[in-house]
């Protein structure tokens, strides 16, 4: 049987822990006992502080490997404390849902944390029922929190509905934010997005302010659309777009 | 030169004072949990705070190009509201051992009552066990009977004077904080606490080891500049420059250093992860330009056009 996400996270990280390996180890084996949830609290406090913020070194091969694990998974970008975290979490067993446990940690959690929290979205038990935390992660002001939902993560494709996905195409243009790497953006076009996205083209246009070539992704497969197409044409006659950028 | 500011309130101060902060040469700062203005009157307020201020106060400080470390504990104030205070203390640990957590503090006294005593020791005995300094905030009234008594506590529960900084000294206090082994900061705050001039006097005649200062700028009538003016004040008055990196930078580096939590390189070499979501970088360390000390907002109000 091929790998999960865990078996990869457990890999990745022994590999790049050093002399901490064995306190990774006895850490997870204590955790998924399910004893008592400071374990986990503890862990996920001294992660950084054992093994330290570098990069994930990550070869092709590893990425492929995620991707198989997980369609859509990319941990490019990702940290070992960050990597460690949220491998401590899918190890975790407890006596409460999973969504009360995340709760629990999204309120009390820093930065780093938070980031780490919600990277690891695709990964854990019950997607579904973690819908009003993704939320709060989306409402965040911190664009490195947002992005981690936002950016190179499955999990907005595979559970968003329509409105959720078409605000956080918004938000991210809003705090300027890539919209690139967004995994989902062409399957996930539809016409009310196409609508909304044109009227903020028209907002940015009427105050002076540039419009990144990235918004017209979800706009394209809609051109011909006739709640859109009188407004891209006037667009196209007032200079602030080309026919091409629509192709 | 490089300041770290270790006691500044920042959850209080406009995006103004952190261009200010900035420009002035102000690399790091130290914002230690206290009080609101006001009390709370939930744990739940409590914590939200808590967690402002490990998450979203040092986003917004890691925008200017500052590194933003906190200190979690409960105020001497709020001790006295014991049903907040024994919620309080059951969420501390959870929030001591987040990441830039550099102390446990501000603690202390404010009226020197029991129950303030009693969550004073309780703090001490959780920063022990976490091997985190400790922040001491000293009373405004009774000060210098308070400031002794809580160098008496912190011996009697066994705490090492060198992780204390004692905080808010002035010319009363401070022989006594730096005779026992503590570390002695001073606020410059205008009004209550201490003024930059008097700070340059006492420089002359303690020098600078032990000695830290900070601004303490909070919702108040307070400067966040308080470092910078205080170097720069230092600087013209012929206190030697090593005497002034060290009562504005070194020091505090080295007493909250202790944590684990807090290093040069933060700034100096973040690792990459930082740089690619919280920190921007400091534009003076980049090579840019020479520190400069306007007040916050001189920029704004000379500034017609707003795009």
């Amino acid at each position: 049987m091929s790998d999960t996400p865990a078996d990869l996270l457990r890999r990745w990280v022994l590999a790049q822990a050093d002399d901490q390996a064995e306190w990774v180890s006895q850490s997870l084996e204590t955790i998924s006992k399910g004893g008592p949830e400071k374990d986990l609290h503890v862990f996920l406090g001294l992660a950084p502080r054992r093994l330290g913020k570098a990069d994930l070194e990550l070869s092709d091969a590893d990425l492929k490997a995620a991707d198989a694990a997980h369609p859509g998974w990319t941990p490019a970008g990702w940290s070992i404390d960050g990597a460690a975290r949220v491998l401590a979490l899918l190890n975790s067993a407890g006596n409460r849902a999973f969504s009360d446990r995340f709760k629990d940690l999204r309120r009390t959690a820093d930065m780093a944390e938070l980031i780490a929290l919600y990277r690891g979205l695709p990964l854990y038990p019950d997607p579904e029922t973690l819908g009003f935390e993704v939320g709060e992660g989306l409402r965040s002001n911190i664009k490195a929190v947002f992005e981690a939902i936002a950016h190179q993560n499955p999990y907005a494709r595979d559970h968003f509905d329509e409105h959720r996905w078409n605000h956080m195409i918004l938000k991210a243009l809003f705090v300027d934010s890539q919209l690139s790497p967004i995994i989902g953006l062409e399957e996930r076009a539809n016409p009310e997005l196409a609508r909304i996205l044109v009227d903020y083209a028209q907002e940015r246009w009427a105050a002076g302010r540039p419009v990144t070539d990235e918004l017209w992704i979800s706009v394209r497969p809609f051109r011909n659309d006739p709640e859109i197409k009188p407004q891209l044409d006037q667009a196209i006659a007032d200079g602030h777009l080309t026919e091409e950028t629509l192709q | 030169m490089m300041l770290i500011d270790p006691h500044a309130h920042m959850i209080s101060r406009t995006t103004d004072d952190y261009q200010a902060m900035a420009a002035a040469g102000v690399v790091a700062l130290i914002e230690p949990a206290f009080w609101v203005g006001q009390p709370r009157t939930y744990v739940g307020t409590y914590v939200d705070y808590l967690s402002s201020i490990v998450g979203w106060e040092r986003f917004r400080a890691g925008q200017f190009g500052i590194r933003h470390y906190c200190t979690v504990g409960l105020n001497s104030k709020e001790a006295n509201n014991e049903e907040l205070a024994e919620g309080v203390m059951e969420w501390l640990p959870r929030f001591a051992l987040k990441e830039g957590v550099v102390a446990i503090g501000e603690i202390g006294y404010d009226e020197q009552t029991p129950l303030e005593d009693k969550y004073f020791r309780l703090q001490l005995e959780l920063a022990k066990e976490l091997h985190l300094p400790v922040m001491v905030h000293t009373p405004h009234r009774d000060k210098k009977r308070g400031t002794s008594r809580s160098m008496d506590v912190c011996e009697e529960m066994g705490v090492d004077p060198s992780m204390v900084i004692i905080d808010h000294n002035n010319e009363e206090t401070v022989a006594e904080a730096l005779q026992r082994g503590y570390w002695a900061g001073f606020s410059i705050y205008p009004s209550t606490k201490m003024g930059n001039a008097r700070m340059v006097e006492l420089l002359k005649q303690y020098g600078g080891e032990r000695i830290i200062v900070d601004s303490a700028c909070d919702w108040g009538i307070s400067d966040s500049l308080g470092v910078a003016k205080t170097a720069k004040l230092a600087l013209e008055s012929g206190i030697p420059q090593e005497t002034v990196r060290k009562v504005c930078y070194q020091n505090a580096l080295d007493a909250y250093g202790q944590s684990g939590q807090m290093k040069e390189e933060d700034w100096l070499n973040p690792p990459a992860i930082d740089q690619r979501t919280v920190y921007e970088g400091n534009s003076i360390l980049r090579g840019g330009r020479e520190p400069r000390i306007e007040a916050p907002g001189e920029r704004r109000a000379g500034q017609l056009l707003i795009e």
